[in-house]
């Protein structure tokens, strides 16, 4: 991905430097805390380390989907349509996060849609109330609609149309010159999302049409290993502009094809590209910060083979109690030696004394 | 590679070692068993570890902070006395439940489970002089892990204390009511030189560069901590001309705190029946063992739950002692299992109201002044 800077808000840089004032005069009251930490009591967005947002409404989208929308606090920068953010929940008391299309226009306020599929969206979908908080990182991604306007074709299935639909959002009402097709793949009417407003934009913007193909009713998928279904529901498809999302061997079957046409095609994957770890075999240890990488097998920790490696590893009691070794991951799994649990995703920080390699790891260490 | 721990073996020992005299009358495999025991009891917590625990920290996080804006908002008008009473209780309790309930316990990594950045081990600093960083070391990592063993845990006497009979005396241990009664007012900035490790570094164990380092994160920690007590604060009530009021209702609320912390800690090992134990003992020490060492190595303050929160579930210092990262709310009932698992194997289990722990470990501090 690649990291866009936010353009600056200069609305209120000439409150600015007041502002900075003040918040360093009360931290002299607050330290070792942030103003913010106080702050929180009242506002449940304050915080100096967590960007975090305010949910504002529950709307229903289908049986098992909701759109979720939400008022981000300071630190938050606008989407462009496409564009995804991680998402943290609380679950069980336990932070949890993933990443998710923002499925609003860009320049309307952020919301992610969210179909009930794994432990994380399902709490979200089944357990989100508005005045809840959600613990956000800003928006990024490089799923975003071209710079010049083309003719466009959008290729999606199941919840793969989130981003679509920010695309759509912010394009086809505004821009009379809009040239978009899009062809949706999902089971059924009852079980595709945003479907009465897509009928409402195509009835009402020419530019704009609509192939809906609903699984169910045609009782077989749309067929990305020929050109026949794509000839017939978008005929022109080879002079336009390829989106696709949904799920992966969806998107692999489209690849390919556009590969074999030589025609150019942008795809938005859900799933993370490193793939989890097998089980606990040990694996390649890569210390990002340090620049090293080993290989450890099932028995070594991750702390002991970055000492191996002559690192400066943060280490203490080295039975998993006192938590000096904790170390934030960036890809990969680990297993707990303790109860042989493979667990780990980006972010989480582990306890390196007590933690094997399960497959390829990588470590901010 | 050296694995530097106490803990390698699952079983089995050196032959001819003694035991502590406490656990004399058992043998390996009941201390094996009993090891087993004590780790599904730490499962069995961790397993149910959830919601009701965060929302309880987070509780007392913002009881903890809507007191201490209380506090210095009352100690604004501290020239009358109602407000100087009200501002000075409200930020002395601020601040014992900020050390001990909360700091303690998080810079502990009891609440890394969570995930929460704003709750963790590795984020947290406390409103104590010492650096958190600091006291992590020698607490979390040394004094947890070398509990009571005699030249080990410098926790027994914080090397200015005579503590055990086998820390040989000197003229100099005459003064150790003195001392103690001397370090209980100032405790926060006793702990705060004992981190720093002096002897450690006397005695080449510890680079002139790090002991720099250790300076300079304690005197940028010691500027913010008295510049928000005794300058900041005194200063806003310097509007109402409540100025030197202030100043003192802050030095007498760290004070407070001070004392309290130190008569809590000093009920943690010092009261008779908690053990030591000599470095012969603990070698080759297995993990039932090393669960042994913690129980009759440390001692319990029994009472009501206001008393347990107030010394940040410290009263269950035995418990802490066998799983320092279980969140301290959950020390209560592991409690209640600990004890039948002492009755049953037939260990002591050391306990006692507040006062008639500190009597006790007072009793230790004036008996091992003489030699």
């Amino acid at each position: 991905m690649t990291g866009r800077e936010p353009a600056p808000d200069l609305r209120h840089s000439y409150y600015v430097p007041s502002i900075r004032l003040l918040s360093r005069l009360a931290s002299a009251f607050t330290t070792p805390r942030s103003p913010e930490d106080f702050l929180r009591l009242v506002d449940p967005l304050a915080s100096a380390r967590q960007l975090r947002g305010l949910v504002t409404s529950v709307v229903p989208e289908t049986a098992d989907s909701v759109t979720i929308r939400f008022r981000p606090g300071k630190g938050w920068n606008a989407h462009e349509a496409g564009q995804w953010a991680r998402i943290g929940v609380e679950i069980d008391g336990v932070r949890h996060w993933r990443s998710y299309s923002l499925s609003t226009g860009a320049g309307q306020d952020p919301a992610i849609t969210v179909t009930a599929m794994g432990k994380v969206s399902t709490a979200l979908v089944r357990g989100t109330r508005p005045g809840d908080v959600l613990f956000l990182a800003p928006p990024e991604g490089d799923f975003v609609l071209p710079e010049h306007p083309r003719p466009l074709l959008m290729l999606t299935a199941g919840s793969g149309l989130t981003p679509v639909m920010s695309m759509i959002r912010t394009l086809v009402p505004r821009r009379p010159d809009a040239d978009l097709v899009l062809v949706h793949s999902s089971r059924s009417p009852e079980d595709s999302l945003f479907r009465e407003e897509l009928l409402e934009l195509a009835d009402q913007f020419p530019g704009f049409r609509l192939v809906q193909w609903f699984t169910g009713e045609r009782d077989r998928r749309i067929d990305l290993t020929g050109t026949s279904d794509l000839d017939t529901a978008c005929p022109d498809w080879r002079d336009r502009a390829a989106y696709a999302c949904g799920p992966a061997d969806f998107l692999d079957a489209a690849e390919s094809l556009w590969q074999r046409e030589e025609s150019e095609l942008r795809v938005e994957r859900f799933a993370a590209v490193v793939a989890p770890g097998s089980g606990g075999e040990g694996g390649r240890v890569t210390f990002e910060k340090s620049d090293k990488e080993v290989e450890a097998d099932s028995a070594t920790t991750l702390l002991a083979a970055g000492e191996d490696a002559g690192l400066m590893m943060r280490s203490g009691c080295r039975m998993g109690i006192c938590h000096a070794c904790v170390t934030p991951l960036l890809s990969g799994q680990v297993r707990d030696t303790r109860t042989g649990e493979v667990h780990g995703e980006p972010g989480h920080l582990v306890q390196t004394c007590v933690s094997t390699a399960a497959g390829p790891v990588s470590l901010d260490a | 590679m050296t694995v530097i721990t106490p803990f390698l073996l699952d079983q089995g020992r050196p032959a001819g070692r003694a035991k502590p005299s406490a656990a004399a009358h058992l043998t390996d495999a009941q201390i094996e068993e009993l090891g087993r025991e004590l780790d599904a009891l730490r499962e069995s917590v961790i397993a149910t570890r959830g919601a009701k625990d965060a929302a309880y920290i987070r509780r007392v996080i913002a009881t903890q902070r809507s007191l201490e804006l209380a506090g210095r908002a009352a100690l604004l008008f501290a020239k009358h006395k109602p407000a100087w009473i009200a501002g000075t209780g409200m930020l002395t309790v601020a601040k014992i439940l900020e050390n001990m309930e909360i700091g303690h316990n998080v810079l502990h990594g009891q609440w890394d489970w969570m995930r929460d950045p704003d709750i963790h081990s590795t984020t947290w600093e406390w409103d104590f002089v010492s650096p958190a960083k600091a006291w992590q070391h020698t607490h979390n990592d040394l004094h947890h892990t070398w509990t009571n063993v005699v030249g080990k845990d410098r926790d027994v006497g914080y090397t200015i204390l005579r503590m055990d009979e086998d820390q040989e005396w000197t003229p100099r241990n005459l003064g150790n009511p003195l001392y103690n009664a001397l370090l209980a007012p100032v405790f926060e900035w006793g702990i705060a030189i004992y981190d720093l490790e002096l002897d450690e570094y006397r005695e080449g164990r510890k680079t002139k560069a790090e002991l720099h380092r250790a300076l300079k994160n304690l005197g940028a920690k010691f500027v913010k901590q008295a510049a928000k007590d005794y300058v900041a604060t005194p200063a806003a009530a310097a509007v109402t001309g409540s100025a030197k009021q202030a100043l003192a209702a802050t030095l007498t609320a760290n004070a407070a705190r001070n004392i309290w912390a130190h008569a809590v800690i000093f009920c943690g090992h010092f009261p008779a029946g908690a053990d030591t134990f000599t470095e012969e003992q603990i070698e080759g020490e297995t993990r039932g063992d090393w669960y042994v060492r913690q129980m009759i190595g440390s001692a319990n303050i029994s009472g009501s739950r206001l008393m347990h929160l107030m010394t940040g579930n410290l009263s269950f210092q035995i418990e802490h002692h066998l799983f320092p990262d279980l969140p301290s709310n959950r020390y209560a009932e592991v409690a209640v299992k600990v004890r039948e698992i002492c009755e049953r194997y037939e260990l002591p289990y050391t306990t006692g109201p507040l006062p008639k722990q500190v009597a006790s470990a007072w009793a230790k501090v004036f008996r091992l002044a003489l030699p």
